[in-house]
């Protein structure tokens, strides 16, 4: 047996790729290796079903009990045209035996099923990497597609890697044979063979897929079964082939998870399920308005499954109509969501301007993607907090939330859900496609620990008027909150007229008065700024840190990843990271005054760190990156460490 | 109709009687003196107590224009939203809420123009909703300008030159949209008017009601054709289910059938021809004839305006078939259980 150790990779989450221990097994079994943290990337055309097999990896690997974390990362088009460079999909799985954050930065390991998906990745190995190539596509034409001139599996531009040549389609379709499948047919499981090759070598359960695969094509026996095959025959391919010497194994992450019952989750899943259980704890039905779009649609998907539980789901006509029809549904009494990204959030402003006027409860789902316009589709950026702030006429403040992890989509929609019944507001609710289409495992929470998210519509009059009358004012707020009475149709005596015209303080009716209107602007935007949020925590362990490090939404783990490497090279930086955007939790102020400087990464030109300066007068400096991925830990741990020295 | 008394009965009933004045909010009217949306305001106020429902289940949800002032003068439950977006609106709440009869009040800017698309998707989904298009073929709120109703060539302040634009028919566009209730009337024709808010209110489904409606500031006179005593008889033409369709003096004309091209057309009735004057038929399962009669009015001049219900049909309305499937859900999956959801099929436990 070689040693097949790898130099040290370019590694995220400060720990490096080690070999933690080497095992034999009885003798004529090959060489098993123990690490602590893999980077799988799968990539091939979007036809190839990549997706799927990272699905299928990464649920092999929850159910093992590692930590993981994923990137699926695709291109817009459905189909786009096969063996190019913008066809390329890939879905990139980080998983250990400890506690993780971050897809990683550099895959250890890259399953290429064309030349196009070798041209569009390799640069983002480290030497040493593993590369499984499907030579079967490495044709001259293919090659010559994406601009190989001569076969890189020959021509030592890849012998800084250990590259294993398969023949994965001949391999494939020859382990068909038996099955009556024309060649096409029979070649499209050469992903599931690609799938068992791996899960070989990394150990993974494998029941899980091969139940999968029987349910899929429950309709399609022939097809399960040919599928299955071809996931056994990459398995033993692995375990007879010379090529593969060795295999990993990567303990469970016991350690690394808080006692409870697990499950993977990605951000749209817990999202939607964050919005079923707020439904529950404030015993209102639930009522989603929305109209397709990237990346936001699994979340429609996934309510229109669960009418069992009283959700109502209307695709509109259009993204004013899905937002429009939601908020009926809440002067209704209904708990209404509107979901969509920035394209979509556009269209809407004009009625959540009007939310903001009716002072209804409207929850307004923002997934994220790159933009401006059409954008990048399925890309992440989190270039819409000022969207989300700013976008509408006149003052019209709005709370915004924002979710750090794909699990946690599932509190911050609880957390939206409270702020907008408790006050009488459209939220926002900002996540973004890193967080939608990437899982992570999770906590499952037990019913009985969720917020009691209990509301009471309006039942009577509450006012008395000068000559003793009782009325009802739609427009009397409560002292504490300033939200006001939320009375639902078809309660006797309290009809009443709301729109969008400035109305008079207390009773709602149509008023131009000039005093009037300034007391409600401001009257509006107090009841805003004054939303009790939690404190904010800082992550300071020795309180001996000068530099602060602060962040939102999905940039909690590359951020995260990025403080635990400086600190194990004994650099001193102190953490925090906002769930709340407007507003602000009530100590970020005397954080920010803490610290001699303050740097806030942001996937967008520096839209946090505007507010910051423009609020708290604060020197923030601004790190910005809108390649539509992710901030790799590495890179980010540069910059950070630039500024601590700097 | 069975099925429009079983929607309606969804609806509480008012206690007591009711009467005009309890539909009249506290609200000053604030249209221009002499505006037709007066007459209409009176008779719907004035036909609420025939329908009887409980007041604090009828809700009234408009756009934006003069017409959708009108939520404020009605003492319901209201919304006075944005611009043309009334019927998505109002389909949420109606979708949510069966026990409520909801009301959009529009005009031919706001339906048509700016809101035009969800007009028509409200009509194909057939929602439980009266649309009261308030059509006066001008803007009056914006001060003047040509509508999407108003006729080619129409001197406005923003067509000094005159509009360019041909106008749309709201009957044929609701026809084209499938709507499954279509009718015209004219607002100072309380009695008509009020006659054909009764047969919208039975509907179950989406009714839309064109009334045209004077405005007398910007576009006086518009449908003066259709209210002169004189030249009425011969613009207009009332149909009535199962009855023959004949207008005119002493009903002189009728309406038939081109056998050739299946067209409609106008012609004096004589003892030859008087058993081929055609029957209106609102409940023809086809809207073909129904459109070919949306057809005969002549844009520019309204001569032969068809007024009444054009089309009344049953179909599945969308917010009983919305409800209808999460009953099913929870006969086929049981009502649903939040630990198993989140808990899924794939777990694994971490023990401390």
């Amino acid at each position: 047996m070689t040693s097949q150790v790898s130099s040290p990779a370019e590694q995220a989450d400060g720990t490096d790729e080690t070999v933690v221990g080497a095992q034999r097994k009885p003798a004529g079994a090959k060489d098993v290796r123990r690490l602590d943290r893999v980077i799988i990337r799968f990539a091939g055309d979007s036809g190839d079903g990549m997706q799927l097999t990272g699905d299928r990896f990464t649920s092999e690997t929850a159910s093992f009990g590692n930590d993981l974390s994923t990137l699926p990362n695709f291109p817009a088009e459905i189909r786009a045209p096969a063996g190019t460079l913008p066809g390329v999909s890939s879905f990139q799985l980080h998983f250990a035996d400890h506690d993780i954050l971050t897809p990683g930065d550099a895959p250890n390991v890259l399953v290429a099923m064309n030349p196009a998906a070798l041209k569009a990745n390799v640069g983002d190995l480290p030497r040493g990497a593993e590369i499984i190539v499907n030579t079967d596509e490495f044709t001259r034409r293919a090659m010559q597609k994406v601009g190989y001139d001569t076969s890189p599996l020959e021509d030592g531009s890849l012998d800084g890697y250990r590259l294993h040549p398969v023949p994965l389609t001949t391999l494939t379709v020859e382990a068909l044979t038996e099955f009556d499948l024309s060649r096409k047919e029979a070649e499209r499981s050469k992903n599931m063979f690609a799938l068992g090759l791996l899960s070989w070598m990394y150990h993974r359960p494998t029941e899980g897929t091969e139940k999968f695969l029987k349910s899929k094509f429950a309709k399609k026996p022939d097809i399960a079964a040919a599928n299955i095959a071809a996931f056994r025959a990459g398995w033993n391919f692995g375990e007879t082939t010379e090529d593969f010497a060795v295999s990993y194994e990567v303990a469970p992450a016991g350690s690394a998870f808080e006692p409870g019952t697990y499950r993977n989750i990605s951000g749209n899943l817990a999202l939607a399920y964050g919005l079923i259980a707020a439904s529950r704890q404030a015993d209102l039905p639930l009522f989603l308005g929305s109209y397709p779009i990237t990346p936001a649609s699994d979340i429609l998907h996934e309510l229109s499954k669960h009418k069992n539980f009283g959700v109502r789901t209307f695709q509109a006509e259009d993204e004013i109509a899905g937002i429009g029809a939601a908020l009926g549904a809440a002067f209704g009494g209904s708990l209404a969501v509107t979901t969509t990204s920035g394209p979509g959030v556009a269209l809407k402003s004009e009625t959540i301007g009007l939310a903001v006027s009716l002072e209804l409860p409207l929850l307004v789902v923002d997934i994220q993607r790159g933009g401006p316009s059409t954008g990048l589709p399925t890309k992440t950026e989190q270039a819409d907090l000022l969207q989300a702030m700013y976008g509408r006429n006149g003052e019209a403040p709005v709370p915004v939330v924002a979710p750090r992890t794909p699990g946690d989509c599932f509190d911050a929609a609880l957390e939206a859900a409270r702020i907008a019944l408790t006050y009488r507001t459209p939220v926002f609710l900002l996540s973004d496609g890193y967080l939608a289409n990437g899982s992570e495992p999770w906590r499952i929470p037990e019913p009985d620990e969720l917020p009691d998210l209990a509301v009471q519509f309006a039942q009577g009059p509450n006012h008395t008027l000068d000559d003793g009358t009782e009325v009802f004012w739609p427009y009397q707020r409560d002292p504490h909150t300033l939200a006001r009475p939320w009375a639902v149709p078809g309660t006797p005596g309290l009809e009443h007229r709301i729109g969008g015209i400035e109305k008079q303080d207390g009773t709602g009716n149509i008023s131009y008065d000039p005093a009037n209107h300034d007391f409600m602007v401001r009257t509006r935007q107090a009841k805003i700024d004054g939303i009790e949020v939690p404190a904010l925590d800082v992550d300071d362990p020795d309180g001996g840190a000068r530099t602060l490090v602060l962040g939102w939404g999905s940039t909690y783990g590359p951020i995260t990843a990025a403080v635990r490497r400086i600190r194990k090279e004994g650099g001193r930086i102190a953490q925090a990271h906002l769930r709340h955007l407007n507003p602000f939790p009530p100590n970020l102020g005397e954080i920010l005054d803490r610290y001699d400087k303050v740097v806030v990464p942001e996937m967008n030109l520096g839209q946090l760190a505007t507010l910051i300066r423009a609020k708290y007068l604060v020197d923030a400096r601004s790190h910005n990156q809108v390649n539509g991925m992710p901030f790799k830990a590495e890179q980010l741990a540069a910059v950070l460490k630039e500024a601590i020295d700097g | 109709m069975a099925d429009a008394n079983a929607l309606l009965q969804l609806v509480p009933k008012a206690e007591g009687r009711q009467s005009m004045k309890d539909f009249k909010s506290d609200q000053e009217v604030r249209w221009c003196p002499g505006c037709g949306d007066y007459a209409i305001l009176a008779a719907v106020q004035g036909f609420m107590p025939q329908l009887g429902l409980a007041r604090e289940n009828i809700v009234f949800v408009s756009g934006i224009g003069c017409s959708s002032r009108f939520p404020y003068y009605m003492n319901t439950y209201g919304m006075h939203s944005i611009h043309g977006r009334a019927p998505a609106i109002a389909t949420g709440l109606a979708a949510s809420r069966r026990d409520l009869s909801v009301w959009v009040v529009t005009g031919d800017g706001d339906a048509l123009s700016i809101g035009g698309n969800h007009l028509i998707h409200a009509l194909r989904r057939n929602v439980n909703l009266k649309i009261l298009l308030f059509n006066n073929r001008i803007y009056g709120l914006t001060k003047g300008q040509y509508s999407p109703t108003s006729e080619v060539g129409k001197i406005t302040k923003s067509t000094p030159m005159g509009s360019l634009d041909a106008p749309f028919n709201p009957v044929s566009l609701a026809l084209g949209a499938e709507a499954s209730f279509v009718a015209r009337t004219v607002d100072s024709d309380r009695k008509h008017l009020t006659e054909v808010l009764r047969q919208a209110a039975d509907h179950p489904g989406t009714a839309l009601i064109e009334i045209y409606q004077n405005c007398n500031i910007f576009n006086d006179g518009a449908f003066d054709t259709l209210k002169d005593r004189e030249q009425a008889e011969d613009a207009v033409i009332r149909l009535e289910h199962g009855q023959p369709i004949r207008f005119g003096t002493d009903g002189a004309k009728g309406v038939v059938r081109d056998p050739r091209t299946g067209d409609l057309e106008i012609v004096t009735v004589t003892a030859d021809n008087e058993a081929d004057i055609l029957v209106h038929d609102a409940h023809a399962a086809s809207p073909t004839t129904a459109f070919a009669l949306s057809r005969l009015a002549d844009p520019d001049t309204l001569h032969h305006t068809p007024i009444g219900v054009l089309r009344s049909v049953e179909r599945p309305v969308y917010d009983t078939l919305m409800s209808d499937q999460l009953d099913t859900a929870v006969e086929q999956h049981g009502k649903g259980d939040l630990a198993a959801l989140l808990a899924g099929n794939d777990t694994w436990t971490v023990v401390g």
